[in-house]
């Protein structure tokens, strides 16, 4: 194990080209879907967020199910809908970034917009109300509600990034894990292992332990800023 | 207002008319679910009646969106416990201004005045979180004034308040009633508090006008026996 660990450390210093073209498809993987899902579910999550609960009480209990969607469910629904007979097969998007792009979108979505919804909705009513009285007309309204629940937004971006950038049922499904060309940080963790390459696991394991703990002081960071201003 | 009626659950407002006089200062009194804060929020534009017109400035409100707004923006709502925006307190007080297109560099003079007369220069930059419940409550009358409306509605505005800020929120609501003549209408509890600066008294029961009149008669001379009740603190609320 002290070898395997040894090892990685080489693999990281040396910047390692196969490694570092691994860690780059991961972060530009997930990192493309989480944009996707912070352009679409902020302002959906906002707009639900906004509206009185009992008007989308069914909805949100849809949104909080995905959320806890199982990766590997989630990378078959999207191997279907873009396999040659599915729904987008004329697409040929199967075994590409993109295709891992849609399930990690699939992923993140529910995420970003069930968080999104829960921060506007705990102070949105009242936000909006304050920002009416004093003259807001119905866009800056919204904004500033979104403006105000800005800790909870980032929160739910980092939560969504967290949690594409490590699953690896879905990714493995509809990316295939094609070296060089779909192969992530997590699928690339299993395959090493089952090979018994263990120092080149142990390297992906390392880099993937340091992004969650950038992620987590992020994290930190927002709600210590954010305390008493909720 | 004519003929002004709201229902939740049970009916909670029914007013067959009620008129405020430009400039003066109005204190609606009456026990808890009398339909107070409702009143305000409909005044404001914030949600509709189910029956009934509204009129400001003798036309009725408008329907139309855009109107709607322009005639929104000619008052303002400070409510019991103020939403503070989490930025400085400089940026809480101009948030109207900004609302209306104004630029910084036009109402930065303005709003230090403000909140020099508030007691709040000094805390200009300070974010509105570290705050006091006073402070905050001042903050929200800064915030409120400082796009000069032509009606201020105020929703218990000093309710769990310190004595010495209850008297500054009160000396300031005077003077700006006096110097820029803004008609205030002022929801309150404390009967002490709407003998002190309301020249007018409107007392609401269950929804429904009880009695209205200036303030010296009302308390001294109730005509309806809830009226009595209520200033002579028998009536339990």
């Amino acid at each position: 194990m002290l070898e395997g660990f040894m090892e990685a450390l080489r693999l990281i210093t040396s910047f390692d080209p196969y490694l570092m073209q691994i860690v780059f498809l991961s972060l530009r993987v997930s990192g493309g879907a989480i944009l996707i899902s912070t352009v679409l579910g902020v302002p959906l999550g906002a707009y639900l967020g906004m509206k009185p609960e009992r008007k989308t009480r069914f909805v949100s209990k849809i949104i909080y199910t995905l959320m806890g969607l199982p990766p590997v469910v989630g990378g078959l629904i999207v191997f279907l809908i873009l396999s040659r007979r599915g729904p987008l097969g004329v697409l040929g998007l199967l075994f590409s970034p993109a295709a891992m792009i849609i399930a990690q979108v699939f992923l993140s979505l529910p995420i970003v917009i069930g968080l999104t919804l829960l921060g506007i909705r705990s102070r949105g009513g009242d936000v909006a109300m304050a920002a009416r009285t004093l003259g807001a007309g119905p866009l800056l309204t919204v904004w500033t509600v979104i403006k105000e629940a800005r800790l909870s937004i980032f929160g739910a971006v980092v939560t969504g990034f967290g949690r594409v950038v490590a699953e690896v049922g879905a990714v493995m499904l509809v990316g295939g894990n094609i070296e060089g060309h779909t192969r992530v940080m997590t699928t690339a963790i299993v395959l090493e292992t089952n090979k018994g390459n263990f120092g080149f696991a142990i390297g992906l394991g390392l880099i993937l332990l340091t992004i969650f703990f950038v992620i987590n002081s992020l994290l930190y960071t927002l709600q210590r800023g954010g305390e008493g201003h909720f | 207002m004519e003929g002004l009626t709201k229902r939740y659950s049970r009916e909670v407002l029914n007013i067959k008319h009620l008129a405020f006089q430009r400039g003066n200062i109005y204190g609606i009194m009456g026990p808890s679910g009398a339909g107070k804060s409702t009143l305000l929020r409909i005044l404001n534009l914030l949600e509709p009646p189910d029956s009934g017109v509204i009129y400001f400035d003798g036309r009725p409100l408008s329907d139309n969106g855009r109107e709607r707004l322009i005639q929104q923006r000619r008052m303002t709502l400070v409510a019991q416990k103020p939403v503070l925006f989490q930025t400085s307190v400089f940026e809480n007080a101009a948030f109207g201004l900004k609302a209306r297109g104004y630029c910084k560099r036009d109402f930065r003079g303005k709003i230090e005045l403000l909140l020099e007369q508030v007691g709040l220069r000094d805390l200009s930059r300070q974010h509105s979180a570290t705050l006091s419940s006073g402070e905050a409550q001042r903050v929200a009358l800064a915030r409120a004034v400082a796009f000069e409306p032509d009606l201020l509605l105020l929703d218990e505005p000093t309710a769990n308040l310190d004595p010495s800020n209850v008297e500054m929120i009160e000396q300031l609501i005077l003077k700006l009633n006096r110097d820029r003549g803004i008609t205030v209408v002022m929801v309150t509890h404390n009967i002490f508090q709407a003998r002190r600066i309301a020249g007018q008294v409107v007392f609401l029961n269950e929804g429904r006008i009880v009695e209205m009149g200036e303030t010296e008669r009302v308390f001294t001379d109730p005509a309806d026996p809830r009226t009595r009740a209520f200033v002579e603190g028998r009536m339990i609320y």
